[in-house]
């Protein structure tokens, strides 16, 4: 094995860009001529349109042109790429979602004006001085006040304000409600999963380019998904073929799904520099980005759970309001559904689980996936559910979920909810993670932190999540409108280095450095001798992108695949250069040789062949080495892992401090368990700032009252501990060549149940048996109040 | 407009400047020093952190012509002029202390400062001193972990180091 | 940002004059005014930079007091005043982060009286004046609720006179998102009895807690303060906590300062 290849801890190559202030991300492109764009976007959350006046802004200093709805009456709408079928086996309602805002404004900071000039400064400046007359509605925010039949519509061409009522498995409803009335123990709890903001660190960007001359667009863009922006913008927006229109993600900093969406201002951006003749600049401030960046989350669910009287889980019932703010976004309706009902059988044997949405419009900002995606709300609603029935039980959780745990030889195992998990050894990540946490001590150090005033308590959280997103063919069942497979191109040069072209993106995940370890691995050459090509749709393959922890699942299938074909073909090349039969062609460490003999031809020297094709069978075999492989996966995988987060209660305060927090995950083959390490930490850190920190709050009148960092929460250094991570307890996928499983998502899934359920116990362990559940943030206000509301 | 002077890296510039035009605006679009980035608006996140005359400063809160003729450091005159890492930043490729590279110029300046005023950091006195930096990637796990490795301390207990 | 015309005078006179004009404001440091500005909710004719002016700046020590140049950055009092009192450089080394402390300045921080800034506490806590080009104002007299101050169009604060205690120390508890206090206690304890200042929690800004004062002058211990409490009535309620519980914080915080203190 080549030193970088396959489990190696290689350092990441694009590091030294970023660390020496060399990165390129969208906004360091500064196109010659190019006009700044700033969008009047709506103060109130829902009103009546009744004039737009611009001509005092138009003829404002530096101001080019002003745009309006009108100016995109050729323009589609921002399409949806999920069509969700409700229990009924209707549609769910889709409406029309414009570019700008077309005779109503349905949230704060719906774009309603696109003002280009000269300086961006010019064209805040004009924005002020359009006259705009907007009839002020009442707005609805809340989910259950929107579902009443007397609510204010957000959309007035709909029946009502539900987008679906999906029920998943219909058919085990009866079964399930039957479970529950037989059961000898049913726990039931009512939860939030908060309404969060992704908030990457880099703000999104938007830089419209046309080319006239050959009636080419460019867009520069801050996306996971290039090639998903210019199908969806391209084919259902603005009626642009692919061959001419050209979309740029070049680094991009941080996305964790925020930058999945197509949006508004790309749209926008790509037209107006066409219809200008001149390169148009949009950058989002922070802002900004609060108001017009989609949001996450924000569930309302109430989830029972029906015990036999040995403690074995006969089924769970989950009844869900999820919100999908004034506009469905690219795939906000299948989080709520697909990404959550078919993890609600969680690692566990429940034989019935009945699951139920209603997803709501509301008047605030559009919510989609965010990492995690509706896996974090399936395993929140488990996690607490467990919890409290141990407690209710008085049984141990660690003892009941083990009791429940599916075994490690019951895999391939058929869940209730539609999926099938191919691997999995949850005793190993448990027995792992408490080994690793000391777990075995912890009423000592409980004592001790009494004796210093402080409530400690330790929460688990066992998760199962299904990524690596997806098999076409059954997304497809699912009212998916776009295949998931992910593709490679390996380009192999004449003196033997080699370019990978891929459809993924990497926005931090590091896959210029471990992408070629596997083609290093694979053909036994260095990793330097390979490099990747990303983010820009005319250089590479077209792909699905970078979201759902896919990238190495099946982006690195893919890549496999097209090694694959490389290395068959280069055989040939070698088989004919040693006067060798194909089948004797042995591959090892980039050399070809003749089984059992001492005949070798090195990897450039049949890459060079391959170009230089003087002596080749070209009578059977092109020239060139170049392959290009599409990997439709056969299946979800499915990562799982157990999560032990141990905390401190300051009584006086409830603040709560995070002592420790231990993560055994299984995530099947690792690549590089160092860049591997990082993701977990990323995804604790946000799962962690989910229980307790961070939250995007609404007032009554659809105002966004944490609408910048002095309000919205990100954790910070001193909010973090050390964490504890190890991979060691993996179970190979079983159907995809790596074996790997993925691990974006993972800490943001298992975390917050952690966390809670740590904090519960540090309450029940100092005699506040009366709380049961904290809703998320965990603020330290919180938990003073719970503490102090007997 | 006016043309604004400092010293930038050791060098010797100047750039035009409003009254309005901040310090990150005119490094980024009058230098073209496009490294330091600009994550907010509210002077919390810390991506836009330089030195002037020796002090992290939020460069997005401060005007230009504020600080007319001082000395400022940025991220791009933190490496030797042949690319050598300094002993931080190379810590921070060791660890995996970034992701998205986004927060890590500020990030780095802000560290560099801490090294240059407490030589040997705690873990505790590292996260306390990098509040004003926000990163959304690493958890600030493998940050610490660098900052602490480029003081000369041991982090063999704090996760998978890279391979050379 | 609105257009500005920028000016960075070298002398006290010369910036009293600049801010004779129309529309003119000053800047110190600028932590809190930039991103102000920046959200379009100042419109300044011209800007008049304080921080050029060397009269302005360092700490130096008048008898039983320690005075302050208004344009004294926090990081600079928390490194010069730590000698002579040192509950007050506690306090500034604890304001914002280190970048944020490096440019914010003392005399800004006063003068804009955000009632969730920390050094209103101190200054209200020291029994302090507060020296401008025009008078003396004791801080009793300077606080006058949220964003609110005694100062005039055109007056400068130049320094701060701070009576240097006893004892003293400062306990904050974040909010969480701004770092600014939710909730933050200064206690100090002079010849003549203890002073309390509450920070963060009311309506009307910085405040003494005349209860606890009365209570600690007799005996400096946090058991001198069991069985009070503030009233939550005028308290801050928003997301990051109620009335009752800022109430509560501020019982908890002086405790922890007179601990602290002690």
């Amino acid at each position: 094995m080549p030193k970088d290849g396959i489990g190696a801890s290689t350092k990441r190559r694009e590091d030294i860009r970023f660390l020496t202030g060399n990165g390129r991300y969208t906004d360091d492109i500064n196109l010659r001529g190019q006009a700044y764009v700033h969008f009047l976007r709506s103060e109130v959350a829902h009103g009546r349109i009744r004039s737009i006046d611009t001509s005092a802004a138009s003829a404002m200093p530096g101001v080019i042109r002003i745009f309006t709805a009108e100016d995109f009456g050729h323009a589609g709408g921002l399409p949806c790429g999920w069509l969700v079928t409700d229990r009924f086996g209707e549609p769910m309602q889709e409406p029309k979602h414009p570019i700008l805002a077309e005779g109503k404004v349905r949230h704060v900071g719906d774009p309603i004006c696109g003002i280009v000039a000269e300086t961006l400064e010019q064209a805040r400046d004009a924005a002020e001085a359009i006259e705009l007359d907007i009839e002020e509605l009442p707005a609805v925010v809340d989910m259950r006040k929107a579902l009443e039949d007397n609510s204010v519509k957000v959309h007035d061409d709909l029946t009502s304000n539900l987008c679906y009522d999906w029920g998943f498995v219909e058919e085990n409803k009866e079964a399930v409600n039957a479970a529950f009335a037989e059961a000898a123990h049913v726990v039931s709890v009512e939860l939030t999963n908060n309404r969060l903001c992704a908030n990457p660190m880099e703000a999104r960007v938007a830089i419209g380019d046309y080319d006239p001359w050959n009636e080419q667009h460019t867009l520069y863009t801050t996306s996971q998904n290039p090639h998903v922006i210019r199908l969806l913008m391209g084919a259902f927006v603005l009626s642009l073929p692919e061959h001419k229109l050209r979309i740029v993600a070049p680094d991009v900093g941080g996305g964790f799904g925020s930058k999945i969406y197509h949006y508004a201002e790309e749209a926008f951006c790509t037209h107006v520099a066409k219809v200008l003749r001149q390169p148009v600049k949009w950058t989002s401030t922070r802002s900004e980005a609060f108001i017009s960046d989609a949001h996450a989350r924000d569930h309302v669910s109430k989830v029972e759970l029906a015990l036999d009287k040995d403690h074995n889980f006969l089924a769970i019932r989950s009844t869900t309001l999820a919100n999908m703010g004034a506009y469905l976004s690219t795939f906000a309706p299948s989080v709520p559904t697909w990404l959550h009902g078919t993890l609600m059988a969680g690692p566990y044997k429940t034989p019935l689980v009945y699951v139920n949405v209603k997803a709501v419009f509301t008047n605030t900002v559009a919510v989609d996936a965010y990492r995690g995606a509706g896996r974090p709300e399936a395993t929140f609603q488990l996690e607490r559910i467990i919890d409290k029935a141990a407690r209710e039980l008085g049984v141990d959780g660690v003892e009941l979920r083990r009791k429940n745990f599916i075994k490690p030889e019951q895999f391939p195992y058929q869940t209730p909810v539609a999926v099938e998990y191919d691997s999995g050894n949850f005793h190993a990540t448990m027995d792992k993670m408490l080994e690793l946490s000391n777990y075995a001590n912890l009423d000592k150090r409980v004592e001790e932190s009494r004796k210093k005033g402080k409530l400690r308590g330790f929460g688990i959280s066992q998760y199962i999540e299904a990524c690596g997103i997806a098999p076409s063919h059954l997304v497809g069942q699912l009212g998916a409108r776009a295949g998931l497979y992910e593709t490679a191109t390996v380009r192999v040069n004449a003196t033997g280095s080699i370019s990978v072209l891929t459809g993924c993106h990497s926005h931090g995940q590091g896959h210029e450095t471990s992408f070629p370890q596997i083609v290093a691995d694979m053909i036994g050459i260095d990793a330097s001798q390979i490099d990747i090509v990303h983010g820009d749709t005319a250089t590479t393959p077209m792909g699905m992108g970078t979201y759902g922890s896919r990238s190495m699942a099946v982006g690195g299938s893919a890549l496999v695949k097209a090694t694959n074909k490389i290395i068959d073909k280069a055989k040939k090349i070698a088989a004919h250069l040693l006067e060798a039969s194909e089948a004797d062609i042995e591959l090892k460490d980039g050399k070809f040789s003749v089984a059992g003999t001492d005949k070798s031809v090195d990897w450039a020297g049949v890459t060079l062949a391959a170009y230089v094709p003087h002596n080749y069978p070209l009578e059977s075999l092109e020239p060139g080495l170049e392959e290009t492989a599409f990997y439709d996966p056969n299946n979800f995988t499915f990562p799982s892992g157990c999560y032990g987060c141990e905390i401190e209660v300051d009584p006086d305060t409830g603040k709560v401090e995070i002592m420790a927090f231990t993560a055994a995950d299984d995530f099947g083959v690792v690549i590089n368990p160092m860049i591997v390490e990082g993701q977990v930490h990323g995804g604790l850190a946000q799962g962690i700032g989910q229980a307790l920190t961070e939250n995007c709050v609404y007032d009554e009148n659809g105002q966004l009252l944490t609408g910048s960092f002095m309000d919205y929460t990100m954790p910070r250094a001193d909010d973090l501990p050390v964490f504890k991570v190890d991979h060691s307890c993996f179970t190979p996928c079983t159907h995809n060549p790596l074996g790997a499983k993925g691990c974006g998502e993972a800490g943001a899934i298992g975390a917050p149940p952690a966390v809670v359920n740590a904090v519960i116990d540090a309450l029940h362990r100092a005699g506040h048996t009366h709380v049961q559940h904290i809703n998320m943030p965990v603020t330290p206000a919180r938990v003073w109040a719970a503490m102090n509301s007997k | 407009m006016n043309k604004i002077s400092m010293t930038v890296n050791g060098k010797s510039v100047s750039a035009d400047a409003e009254g309005r035009t901040l310090l990150s605006t005119y490094l980024r679009d009058g230098l073209g020093l496009t490294g330091t980035h600009v994550g907010c608006d509210t002077s919390q996140c810390g991506a836009c952190v330089v030195h002037v005359d020796g002090q992290v400063v939020k460069s997005c809160s401060v005007l230009a012509m504020d600080v007319a003729g001082a000395d400022i450091r940025t991220i791009e005159g933190v490496a030797a002029p042949d690319g050598t890492l300094s002993t931080l930043q190379q810590a921070f490729q060791d660890h995996h202390g970034l992701q998205c590279g986004f927060c890590t110029p500020g990030m780095i300046m802000s560290a560099a400062a801490l090294l240059e005023e407490n030589p040997k950091p705690s873990e505790a006195e590292i996260r306390h001193y990098l509040e004003g930096n926000i990163c959304r990637c690493t958890g600030y796990h493998n940050i610490i972990k660098a900052v602490m490795a480029a003081s000369g301390q041991d982090v063999s207990d704090m996760g998978t180091i890279a391979a050379e | 940002m609105y257009a500005f015309d920028f000016v960075k005078p070298a002398t006290l006179a010369d910036a009293v004059t600049a801010l004779g004009q129309d529309g003119a404001m000053p800047l110190s440091g600028g932590q809190t005014l930039l991103p102000t500005m920046k959200q379009r909710l100042n419109s300044p004719e011209t800007l008049v930079s304080l921080t050029g002016i060397t009269d302005l700046k360092g700490v130096r020590r008048e008898g039983d007091a320690l005075v302050i140049g208004a344009a004294t950055t926090h990081a600079e009092v928390a490194r010069d005043a730590a000698g002579d009192y040192p509950g007050l450089a506690a306090l500034a080394g604890q304001i914002g982060d280190p970048a944020v402390r490096s440019r914010g300045t003392l005399g800004g921080s006063i003068a804009n009286n955000d009632p969730s800034a920390c050094y209103p506490a101190a200054v209200l806590g020291s029994g302090a004046t507060i020296i401008t080009n025009m008078r003396e104002i004791s801080a009793g007299d300077f606080f006058q609720g949220m964003f609110a101050t005694a100062l005039e169009e055109g007056e400068i604060i130049t320094a701060i006179r701070f009576p240097i205690p006893e004892r003293s120390a400062y306990a904050k508890f974040h909010q969480p998102a701004s770092r600014f206090a939710l909730t933050g206690a200064f206690v100090a304890q002079y010849a003549g009895g203890v002073h309390v200042a509450i920070t963060g929690a009311s309506e009307s800004g910085v405040f003494r807690w005349s209860e606890a004062e009365a209570a600690l002058s007799g005996n400096f211990s946090p058991d001198a303060l069991n069985g009070l409490s503030v009233p939550a009535k005028g308290m801050i309620g928003d997301l990051h906590g109620t009335p009752e519980y800022r109430a509560h914080l501020a019982g908890v915080m002086t405790r922890r300062a007179v601990a602290a203190a002690s």
